[in-house]
């Protein structure tokens, strides 16, 4: 019984491990938004003229808009004028190794798990590291360069690969496309670019850690990968916050580009600080996902484990432009407390032949509400379009809200497509299995989570794999019961 | 003189005709509800795969005390509606309840018909004032406002305790659209007492060759013990659109079956809501679309789960053809009060041609834990195998296609309790797949 009680005194403790904040020098632009601040931000970055035009163009067409309201969360009203725009640790001019890189900076990401050492070699991923505002440092980059690939900051790749982010930046999300992808066009700060050549299977993973660490700030990334014809790459995304009482900003979108015969892989594990038990603080995750395929054969798949953020608001799509071209989806959305998710995927098939797969998980704990919503449409000329969507939903606790909004359009007689959800609690007996066996209520509870969630954590890649299942158990630590 | 200039003097026009405080209180509330949010555009969610505000570019009438005299019961018998033999019949014409029409078999103890300003007076005074209008508040939009500004002529049914009617009731619905533009609204309330059985029957026809907009709203209550199928046969010409909306409150422990069937038409929106307000209800849904031409049928279902231990299915099967469009947009609401629903809901399309479109919006919404819910959807073609497995026994293609669609549709065909009725449909139905 002691010890019961020491592990969930613990584990009320435990909720959010990474809710420290660094002591670090930080650059920052004050709060508010307007044309001065774009400026600022642009000249602070040393952009190029098209990049400003493009920023300020955005933010008039910004200004036009309204805050969507259809989405199925509640939230106060977003001051936009009471964020920080810009915030950026201090740090020298140019980085030309990690032995630069201040080391506060380097014991907060140990801390987090991710060593940017380049001890990483042996698991073989290469890192992208964003704090608040600005890429802070790219591990694996000479490597890299020597078989083509480009895996740099956003920022960077706007300095010494104009052509590529001015011919692909805004292709697949333009900035026109919704309140949030027009906001951070204005006001985007940093992110990750890569670049697959023709032909190159990009022998590792690609990694990107985001972390908000400054008071009151936004975080506005944007990532754009692009994968030319026949190439393939694996990408890693993972997010942190600490802990604080107000609720923060993060409006990012992602833009991948798979050209003909190209595979990308898209992995994220979402862990924002979700707010305390009585749903104070937390980060609003407001963002924009987006892939093409647009040559015929090329494949994008989304893989997400969502456990963290106070409101999570996410659509990763793909456009299926290509003949033969696949799109996949697989979402573990997990809300515990009083979080709130709205997440899904939209499957547009233009080209012949495509296919897409849509695999939705949700898990509701507490006074939590998550919902699944989704488009799937198939247009006239996708002749033998394909689809399969599955989501299920299992509801832990009786406060809690798990909701299905899938959207079906089919405009040709050769498509199939096929909508499935369920939404239950954890059966008796299967709980009562493990418990004839000794197993106490809550690792109960988590075996059976874990094995509804398997589906989706097959797809991820193994490191990625088994960090998110440690994740999804302590997320769910105190809500049975 | 647009539509919402020609609304609002008729409004006018009816505020100063007599009626009773109940009703007159109502429509005034709509018609400043349908003065706000004006008629509904595709860009409301709800109506987000149909688009009703389009077709009131051109100008509709409500009818002209004159032109129903011109419709005998005689003409009326010779239109072919089913039901002929052993049923009670009533009859709206433009949307206006015609008691010198009806045909009643069962005697006045037994089924209770009235005007409803009339009802709204007598003894029934408390369930129309508790129940008229209840409605409005799951459907919010202007078009059903617009009906209930301009309650009139309306009916009010009513079972009395114990009653089990073996004989059908009979709604024929009869626009008469020969010298100008029908707008109809037709209104009805039902209510089944304690240990009732009603079936009850809805059809649609126009006349004329002028445009018919039907704008029905029916709502119907069930007490405790009440068993209630509700069947609505949809077979008009292209000319006649309709947004019919039904309400249905199970208000005690009681059994209801719809089964909508969509043959022909213009444009059709249905919305159907079942309210499962006591516990152990139990409610099955049916509806089928068989779509040729340029129709668009929407069907759009609401069950919203508000007491424990209710059960509820629903199956849609739609086949569309030629330049059609089907709809389904089904939504369960498990409300946290309702542990222990059951909630099952099947959407089945098949598309035939290359221009036509399935659009599907099944939708869950669960504030409650123990309960089991599920919904499925599919658009797809017939099967290959099984047109193989026919014409390899020498059908001919259509012949084929044709058996392949029946089957389809028998699952559904095969939920018409009432003989007539079913046979009546399955004529229709074989006939119009003949037709193809």
């Amino acid at each position: 019984m002691n010890e019961d009680l020491d592990m969930l005194e613990k584990s009320a403790l435990n909720d959010y491990k990474y809710g420290f904040t660094t002591k670090i020098d930080t650059d920052i632009i004050p709060k508010g938004l307007n044309e001065g601040v774009i400026e600022l931000i642009s000249k602070k970055k040393n952009e190029p003229e098209w990049m400003l035009a493009w920023r300020l163009k955005a933010y008039a067409y910004w200004l036009k808009l309204t805050e969507p309201t259809w989405a199925n969360i509640k939230h106060p009203p977003i001051n936009y004028q009471d964020i920080i725009y810009y915030a950026a640790p201090k740090q020298k001019e140019q980085l030309n190794s990690l032995d630069e890189v201040d080391p506060e900076l380097l014991r907060t990401f140990e801390k987090l798990g991710i060593s940017l050492n380049e001890q990483k070699r042996l698991t073989g991923v290469a890192v992208d590291v964003v704090m608040d505002s600005v890429s802070i440092a790219t591990s694996f980059k000479e490597q890299l360069s020597e078989i083509g690939v480009i895996f740099c900051s956003i920022s960077e790749a706007i300095q010494k690969h104009p052509e590529l982010v001015k011919k692909h930046l805004g292709s697949v999300v333009p900035m026109t496309d919704n309140y949030f992808a027009a906001l951070n066009s204005a006001v985007f700060t940093d992110g990750s670019f890569c670049y697959i050549p023709k032909g190159v299977r990009c022998p590792m993973e690609l990694s990107t850690y985001f972390r908000i660490n400054a008071e009151n700030s936004g975080q506005f990334e944007r990532t754009l990968i692009i994968a030319e014809e026949e190439s393939y790459v694996s990408y890693l995304e993972g997010c942190t916050a600490p802990m604080r009482d107000e609720n923060q900003l993060h409006a990012a979108v992602v833009e991948l580009i798979a050209m003909e015969k190209a595979e990308i892989k898209y992995s994220t594990v979402q862990n924002w600080y979700p707010g305390d038990k009585e749903g104070k603080g937390g980060i609003y995750n407001f963002v924009t996902k987006r892939g093409i395929c647009q040559g015929d054969y090329a494949k994008i798949s989304w893989t997400q484990v969502e456990t963290g953020s106070a409101i999570t608001w996410k659509y990763p799509s793909v456009i299926l432009k290509g003949d033969h071209s696949i799109g996949e989806f697989y979402s573990v959305a997990f809300t515990n407390h009083h979080q709130q998710a709205d997440t899904g995927t939209k499957m547009i098939h233009l080209g012949k032949n495509t296919r897409s797969r849509i695999v939705a998980k949700g898990i509701s704990a507490g006074q939590s509400q998550n919902s699944y919503r989704g488009l799937v449409r198939a247009s006239k000329g996708a002749i033998n379009a394909r689809n399969y969507s599955q989501c299920d939903s299992l509801l832990l606790g009786d406060k809690c809200g798990a909701h299905t909004f899938p959207y079906i359009e089919v405009k040709n007689k050769t498509a199939i497509v096929e909508h499935e959800a369920t939404t239950s609690k954890i059966g008796e007996d299967q709980l009562f299995y493990c418990r004839q066996r000794g197993i106490d209520a809550e690792a109960a509870v988590a075996l059976i989570v874990n094995g509804f969630a398997k589906e989706v954590m097959n797809q991820l890649p193994m490191e990625f794999a088994i960090e998110a299942q440690k994740l999804l158990t302590i997320s769910m630590e105190g809500s049975v019961g | 003189m647009t539509n919402i200039a020609y609304f609002t003097d008729q409004f006018e026009g009816l505020a100063a005709t007599d009626s009773t405080s109940t009703i007159k209180e109502l429509s005034k509330a709509a018609f400043d509800t349908f003065n706000q949010s004006g008629l509904p555009t595709y860009k409301l969610e709800e109506w987000k795969y149909t688009n009703i505000s389009s077709l009131f570019d051109k100008n509709y009438q409500f009818s002209k005390e004159d032109s129903k005299e011109n419709l005998s019961l005689a003409g009326l018998r010779a239109l072919n509606l089913p039901g002929k033999n052993e049923a009670n019949e009533l009859y709206f014409i433009d949307g206006r309840f015609m008691p010198g029409l009806s045909k009643m078999i069962s005697s006045e103890k037994e089924l209770i018909i009235l005007p409803l300003e009339e009802a709204a007076k007598g003894p029934y005074q408390k369930i129309v004032a508790e129940h008229l209008g209840s409605s409005s508040k799951y459907l919010k939009d202007g078009l059903h406002a617009l009906n209930t500004a301009f309650i009139q002529d309306g009916v009010f049914i009513y079972l009395p305790k114990g009653q089990q009617l073996d004989a059908a009731l009979y709604l024929h619905h009869i626009n008469n659209a020969n010298t100008e533009n029908i707008l109809s609204q037709p209104r009805s309330l039902v209510y089944l007492a304690e240990n009732t059985n009603l079936q009850l029957v809805e059809t649609y026809t126009t006349l004329g060759s002028m445009d018919s907009f039907s704008n029905e709203v029916i709502e119907i209550v069930l007490q405790e013990n009440a068993f209630l199928a509700y069947y609505k046969l949809q077979n008009d010409g292209a000319n006649a659109a309709q947004v019919s909306s039904t309400q249905i409150h199970q208000i005690g422990k009681s059994y209801v079956q719809t089964l909508t069937i969509a043959l022909n038409g213009g444009v059709i929106r249905n919305n159907l809501n079942l309210i499962l307000d006591a516990e152990g209800n139990e409610t099955h849904l049916y509806g089928l679309s068989l779509l040729k031409g340029n129709s668009h049928v929407d069907h759009h279902t609401l069950v919203d789960n508000k007491q424990p231990n209710c059960f509820s299915n629903q199956l849609y099967k739609g086949i569309a053809d030629d330049t059609a469009t089907g709809v389904f947009s089904g939504r369960i609401i498990v409300q946290p009060d309702a542990q222990k629903t059951n909630a099952y809901q099947s959407s089945k399309n098949i598309i035939l041609s290359e221009r036509a479109t399935i659009n599907a919006k099944p939708q869950l919404e669960i504030f409650a834990d123990d309960v089991k819910c599920s919904h499925g959807c599919t658009v797809g073609q017939l099967d290959e195998e099984a047109m193989f497995y026919l014409r390899a026994r020498g059908l001919p293609l259509k012949t084929a296609e044709s058996l392949l669609l029946q089957a389809f549709a028998s699952d559904i065909l095969n939920q018409i309790k009432l003989e007539p009725l079913r046979i009546h449909v399955e004529q229709l139905i074989l006939d119009q797949l003949a037709s193809s």
